[in-house]
C-alpha cells in the first residue's frame, strides 16, 4: 500500500506555483523525510496529503486509495502543524475530552497512559508546560487516534536538544508498537539522518528526489581525485555536484550501483544522507527520481579554494 | 529545576525498559562516520569479541533501541538482518533476537603474532617520518583497496 500517491500534483495561488509536476509513490512502514528550503513547497504538499487544500492540477490519494480530505482519508491521518496548536488555557485533560469529541476514533486510555509515562500531570495546563511537554501533548493527542500515517511539520523547531530526542524516540515507538508509517518536514537535516529511511527533496515547487535513502546512498558516490582530470569524466560520469580546488576535486556522482568503475588513481567514498542532500539543494537542476540513472544537466563548475 | 530533571529522566527509564535490563546498550557516535546500522553491528561483534555477549544472550528488542536512541526501527532491523547473515544472531518469531555465534576463527597466539608484526610497521613507519595521522590514513586508504578491489592488489604490490 502507498501512504501517499500524487500524479502530476499541482498547487497555485494566483500566477504563482507553489508545487508543481509532483508524482510520488511512498510506501507504507516508512519514515519519510521531507526537506527542502524554505519557501520550496514543503507545506503545500503537507497541507495537500491531509486535505486541508485542494489540488490546482493533478490528483493525490492517500492510504492505498482513499481520496486526500475523504472521511476515511481523514481517520486515518493525524497531523501535528508546524505551531504544536494547542489551547493554552485547556488542562491536559480538558484537550483529551476535545480531541476525543472531534474525532471518530479516540484511544483515551493511551493517551491517559502516554501522559503518565512522561510525567504530564492531566490537570496541567497547556500553556504553563514546557515546549517539550507541550510537543509530547500534541503528539501523543495524534497518536491516540490510532493513525496509519502521522504527519508532523517541523515538529522540533522549538524544542531543546532533550526534548527533540524525547519526541522522536516517541514517534519511532510508535512506529514500531502500532506499525504506522510517518511523514515528517523538516529542514534540519543532521536530525533526519538518524530518522529517515525515505526521502523526498522538494525545491522550488518542485520534487527533486525521492526515494529509499538506502538505495540513494547506495547510488551515489563521492570521487576525488586530481581537478586537472576532473573534466575527462564530468562526460562519462553522471556529476551531481562538483567541488574543485587547483589540485584536488569531488565529484558527487550518481551510479548504477556499486559496481561502477572508479577512475584509475580516484579514490571513492560512499556519501551520507546529508551530504547528498546539500548536493542536491545546491543543484536545483538536478534530479534524483525512481528510473535508471540519467546524465544530470549539470555542469562542472570551478569553486574558489 | 531539580524536580523537573527528574521527572524526565524517570520518564526515559520508563520508555527504555519494557522487558528488562538487556546485556548491553546501543550507543551512537555521529563522528564515527558508520552508517547507523554498521555502528549497532560493530556494538555487538565488539561486545562479543570482550565477552559482554555470549551465546544464547538476547540482544534489546527493536522497541527498546528505539525507544532510548530515537532511531528508525528498520536500522534496527537492518542492523539484527546483518547479524544473522554473519550467523552471529537469529531471530525467534515473537521474543526477539539472540546471540548464536561467536566471532574470531582467529586463535589469541596468532592475533598475538599479527599484533607484533603490525607494531613492527609501524615502528620501520615512525623512522622513515610518517606520523600517527600518516599511519592511520595509509592503514585506511589500504584497507579500503584490500576490501574493494581484492587480494591482487596485495600481490603485485608485494611483487613489486
Amino acid at each position: 500500500m502507498n501512504v501517499i500517491e500524487t500524479s502530476g500534483l499541482g498547487k497555485s495561488y494566483g500566477s504563482t506555483w507553489a508545487l508543481r509536476d509532483c508524482t510520488l509513490a511512498i510506501p507504507e512502514g516508512h519514515m519519510v523525510a521531507l526537506v527542502g528550503p524554505n519557501g520550496a513547497g514543503k507545506t503545500t504538499l503537507l497541507n495537500l496529503a491531509v486535505g486541508l487544500n485542494a489540488p490546482t492540477a493533478g490528483s493525490i490519494t492517500v492510504l492505498g486509495k482513499c481520496a486526500a480530505g475523504s472521511p476515511a482519508a481523514l481517520d486515518g491521518i493525524a497531523f501535528v502543524a508546524q505551531d504544536m496548536p494547542l489551547y493554552k488555557t485547556l488542562s491536559a485533560a480538558d484537550m483529551l475530552h476535545l480531541t476525543r469529541n472531534l474525532n471518530r476514533r479516540f484511544d483515551r486510555g493511551y493517551a491517559e497512559a502516554r501522559l503518565g509515562e512522561l510525567g504530564i500531570p492531566l490537570k496541567r495546563k497547556a500553556g504553563t508546560m514546557s515546549g517539550g511537554q507541550q510537543a509530547q501533548l500534541a503528539l501523543t493527542l495524534a497518536l491516540a487516534r490510532r493513525p496509519r500515517l502521522l504527519v508532523l511539520d517541523e515538529p522540533m523547531a522549538t524544542l531543546d536538544p532533550l526534548a527533540r530526542h524525547d519526541f522522536m524516540a516517541t514517534v519511532m515507538a510508535a512506529m514500531v508498537d502500532d506499525g504506522v508509517s510517518v511523514l515528517l518536514s523538516s529542514h534540519v537535516l543532521t536530525e533526519l539522518e538518524r530518522v529517515a529511511d525515505y526521502l523526498v527533496l522538494v525545491s522550488r515547487g518542485r520534487v527533486q528526489v525521492a526515494g529509499e535513502v538506502d538505495d540513494l546512498l547506495a547510488h551515489h558516490r563521492m570521487l576525488t581525485g586530481p581537478t586537472a582530470e576532473a573534466n575527462l569524466y564530468t562526460e562519462q560520469l553522471n556529476v551531481v555536484h562538483a567541488r574543485q580546488g587547483e589540485a584536488q576535486a569531488h565529484l558527487l556522482i550518481r551510479t548504477n550501483g556499486a559496481a561502477d568503475p572508479v577512475p584509475p588513481g580516484w579514490e571513492a567514498q560512499p556519501v551520507g544522507l546529508e551530504e547528498l542532500t546539500l548536493a542536491y539543494l545546491r543543484e536545483p537542476g538536478a534530479a534524483a527520481l525512481p528510473g535508471p540513472a540519467r546524465r544530470a544537466d549539470t555542469k562542472i563548475v570551478g569553486v574558489a579554494k | 529545576m531539580t524536580l523537573d530533571k527528574g521527572s524526565s529522566r524517570e520518564s526515559a527509564d520508563s520508555l527504555e525498559s519494557t522487558s528488562g535490563r538487556s546485556k548491553i546498550e546501543f550507543r551512537l557516535d555521529s563522528a564515527s562516520g558508520l552508517p547507523t546500522y554498521l555502528q549497532l553491528v560493530q556494538q555487538v561483534e565488539h561486545a562479543l569479541r570482550l565477552g559482554y555477549l555470549r551465546v544464547g544472550d538476547q540482544l534489546p528488542t527493536v522497541r527498546d533501541v528505539v525507544a532510548s536512541l530515537a532511531i528508525n526501527p528498520n536500522t534496527v532491523l537492518k542492523a539484527y538482518r546483518e547479524l544473522e547473515s554473519k550467523g552471529l544472531a537469529a531471530g525467534r518469531p515473537g521474543q526477539g533476537t539472540f546471540i548464536e555465534g561467536v566471532l574470531g576463527r582467529v586463535e589469541f597466539p596468532e592475533l598475538t603474532q599479527f599484533r607484533r608484526s603490525l607494531l613492527e610497521w609501524m615502528a620501520k613507519a615512525d623512522r622513515a617520518g610518517l606520523d600517527e595521522d600518516g599511519i592511520a590514513a595509509l592503514f585506511a586508504s589500504s584497507l579500503w583497496d584490500f576490501r574493494n578491489r581484492g587480494h591482487a592488489v596485495a600481490d603485485t604490490e608485494g611483487a613489486a
